[in-house]
């Protein structure tokens, strides 16, 4: 077996690709001003969302889209997207079980049952359909702790003190392109606030699905960890297979309050498009969370899926002793392109930081780590370690690396660790001589180069990465 | 039938021809040791017999127990008995022992219709394994062969060969890189797994390790081919003389 026959590469199967056949109401394709004006009516929003939303929009119109990461793509026409599609329901909703059954059945169908007596013991989840959060599962439990666990949409109707206290926050309208995009058009997402000193006793999780076609999805994730609190969250995605190219622009803001914990698990499974780089989703997403003082914001993300990934889940390491980790594993397969790793920026005093991130590259796919890690003059004693691998699978993938260092102070810390590797003929051969078949032998190699990152996954989530890793590079060796 | 017939086999890698008509016959129950001086072909014979994909086989044939060998692929080979202990074993990071032993174990168990075992069974069958090269459970954490000396990559070989169970063993060079305390371990190991109904290709290039894996036969392999075969004193005599007349005698240069 040469290494031209390691790669060579032949149809995976993406088994989320289905279609939910349901009536929707969507607006007509295109963007302005009335079409920020028609969502915000149609979620009956108070007059400051729908100034901000405006405020982001004028913004968004004077900015250019980033053309830095390393991605190619046809341009992007932003009056050809649908920006609001949601199931029709004919009546407001008591629970979950007045659901249409379509909708019950396709998160069945994605391995995410919404009935809660059949739910993953301790797994709480908001599934949120192309445009808008369809229920939200254990909100009452949750509520006797004070814990609020709901749709975005609910929450600015319920909580509106919280969420234009802390909307815009840690990623600002103005951030960048696609941050204000979002924040212009963003339908739905979920919200999750815990109170001082609480433990969330259960995983959160939102799921999100893009059923509809020609719909972008621009959704708004907000935690806030109030002091002391502790949370772990996780969010799933999938797509139909569809021949276009789908816009999936979300938000997610983190804020630790001081002492506070939030781990935030992220496995994306979006369509890829087919292999020879046909559909798929633009995943194109700002996450950042801001940790005060003594407080901790764990990113760990596996990206299997989308056309292109585009994203950079971020700790502000604002307060003293607060603690920013980025765990990270990213596939790229077929035609993939990959841009992603994070920011960690240090301004609290002996602040630290951790970045593993684990690039896999196999057929044609093209995958870049982007990181920069910044100690500005406060951040006295701070100290960072990344460690950055990559692992190429046949001869025609690609891996990059972008780090960017930049230390104002004398006595912080930084360290950087890279390696490239290859998945040579002769690790697998070594497993075959053991018995193990060709696929079986790739995917434990692989598995064994993620192992730091996928033990940081809860339990229930680091055996589906493991699968799902599996199954995105299927068929990447002949 | 004789376990393993190798009949003219010719190989080579890439343009560069390295077997030239190798034949042997192994019989259940025998140690066959295969010497000759470097780039003779002897590591390039266990390879080839272990299905290398670096190897393409132009000539010639084997028999393993009746069935053509060359037509398996390697893992079919493992699974039907064939073991090849690495010259230089191969890391794989973030994989313990533990998990990727048992991961061996049980597709040989699978290729034999036998159920597969789970963690805690396969704690019981190591337990017994970890005896063979004179280790404490310690190793199975350990990633693969990840930061290894070179005495414990060899001993981890046996280790594996101790779970697979082959019926025909092949230790390449197996020797290299050894202290004595390891060699007489390795050594040790394989006595302990010989079975009546096994066999064992011992490849070397020092008499030394024949010291303690006694061979039936001897063979001499210089240029791709075997020149000379004889008893375990074969191999004394090419230690006191060195390969230099064998390679006169076959009338053939070692090839680069």
């Amino acid at each position: 077996m040469t290494s031209s026959s390691v790669e060579s590469l032949v149809q995976r199967e993406y088994k989320y690709g289905f279609v939910t056949d349901i009536e929707a109401d969507s607006i007509p394709k295109g963007l302005s001003e009335d079409v920020v004006r028609l969502i915000s009516g149609k979620k009956d929003e108070p007059a400051w969302l729908l100034e901000w939303r405006l405020k982001a929009y004028r913004g968004w119109l004077k900015m250019t889209e980033p053309h830095w990461p390393n991605v190619t793509y046809k341009p992007i026409d932003y009056q050809d997207v649908i920006y609001y599609s949601a199931p029709k329901n004919k009546t407001k909703l008591a629970s979950l079980d007045d659901a249409d059954p379509k909708l019950i059945e396709t998160y069945q169908k994605l391995g995410i049952p919404l009935n809660e007596q059949k739910l993953l013991a301790g797994v709480a989840v908001d599934a949120i359909f192309d445009s808008v959060s369809v229920g939200t599962t254990y909100k009452a439990k949750l509520m006797e702790q004070g814990i609020i666990f709901c749709s975005f949409s609910e929450a600015v109707r319920e909580h509106p003190e919280l969420i234009q206290k802390y909307l815009g926050s840690v990623v600002p309208a103005s951030d960048n392109f696609f941050a204000a995009l979002n924040s212009a058009v963003f339908s739905d997402g979920s919200f999750v606030y815990i109170p001082k000193g609480v433990r969330c006793p259960m995983e959160l999780s939102t799921y999100f699905r893009i059923n509809t076609a020609e719909t972008g999805q621009f959704e708004r994730t907000l935690i806030v960890a109030d002091e002391g609190a502790h949370v772990s969250y996780l969010e799933g995605c999938t797509a139909p297979k569809r021949d276009e190219n789908q816009l999936h622009a979300a938000v997610v803001e983190l804020v630790a309050l001081p002492g506070a914990t939030i781990k935030y698990s992220t496995v994306q499974n979006w369509y890829a498009g087919d292999e020879h780089g046909v559909g798929g989703i633009f995943n194109f997403v700002t996450k950042r969370g801001k940790a005060m003082e003594k407080a901790k914001i764990s990113w760990t993300q596996v990206e299997t899926g989308s056309a292109i990934t585009w994203k950079y889940p971020s700790v502000i390491l604002q307060g003293d002793d607060s603690v920013g980790e980025f765990y990270s594993v990213a596939v790229v397969n077929g035609k993939q392109q990959a841009d992603t790793g994070t920011k960690m920026i240090h301004i609290g005093k002996n602040s630290r930081s951790t970045v593993v991130s684990k690039g896999i590259s196999a057929g044609q796919g093209n995958n870049s780590y982007r990181g920069l890690v910044k100690m500005l003059p406060r951040a006295a004693g701070s100290r960072n370690y990344t460690q950055c691998d990559s692992m190429l699978i046949g001869n025609r993938c690609g891996a990059h690396t972008f780090p960017y260092i930049d230390v104002q102070n004398a006595t912080s810390d930084v360290e950087h660790e890279a390696s490239t590797s290859k998945i040579g003929e002769d690790q697998i051969f070594y497993c075959k001589q053991r018995g193990l078949n060709t696929e079986n032998a790739i995917s434990l190699i692989v598995n064994g180069f993620c192992k730091e990152v996928f033990k940081e996954l809860p339990m229930e989530f680091a055996v589906e990465a493991q699968k799902l890793l599996g199954v995105s590079l299927e068929g990447s060796v002949g | 039938m004789s376990m393993l017939e190798i009949r003219n086999l010719s190989a080579s890698a890439g343009e560069r021809e390295i077997l030239r008509g190798v034949n042997l016959t192994v019989n259940a129950g025998e140690v066959h040791a295969i010497m000759g001086p470097n780039g003779s072909g002897k590591s390039t014979l266990a390879q080839v017999l272990a299905g290398h994909p670096a190897y393409t086989v132009t000539g010639g044939e084997v028999t393993y127990e009746g069935e053509d060998l060359l037509d398996l692929e390697p893992e079919e080979r493992a699974q039907k008995g064939v073991f090849l202990a690495f010259q230089y074993p191969v890391e794989i990071p973030g994989v313990t022992n533990a998990y990727f032993l048992r991961a061996a174990y049980n597709e040989i168990r699978k290729a034999r219709g036998l159920e597969e075992a789970d963690p805690m069974d396969f704690l019981d069958v190591l337990e017994e394994k970890l005896k063979v090269v004179e280790w404490g459970p310690e190793i199975m954490s350990r990633f693969v062969n990840a930061g290894f000396s070179g005495g414990e990559k060899k001993r981890n070989e046996i280790l594996q060969m101790a779970v697979m169970e082959p019926k025909l063993a092949i230790l390449d060079e197996t020797d290299s890189g050894l202290d004595i305390d390891a060699l007489r371990i390795v050594a040790g190991g394989v006595n302990r797994l010989k079975r009546p109904e096994s066999a064992t290709i011992v490849v070397t290039h020092y008499q030394r390790l024949l010291n303690y894996i006694v061979p039936d036969f001897v063979h001499v392999l210089v240029g791709g081919r075997i020149v000379k075969s004889g008893g375990k004193e074969l191999a004394l005599e090419l230690e006191a003389r060195g390969y230099e007349w064998i390679e006169d005698l076959a009338g053939t240069g070692v090839t680069a």
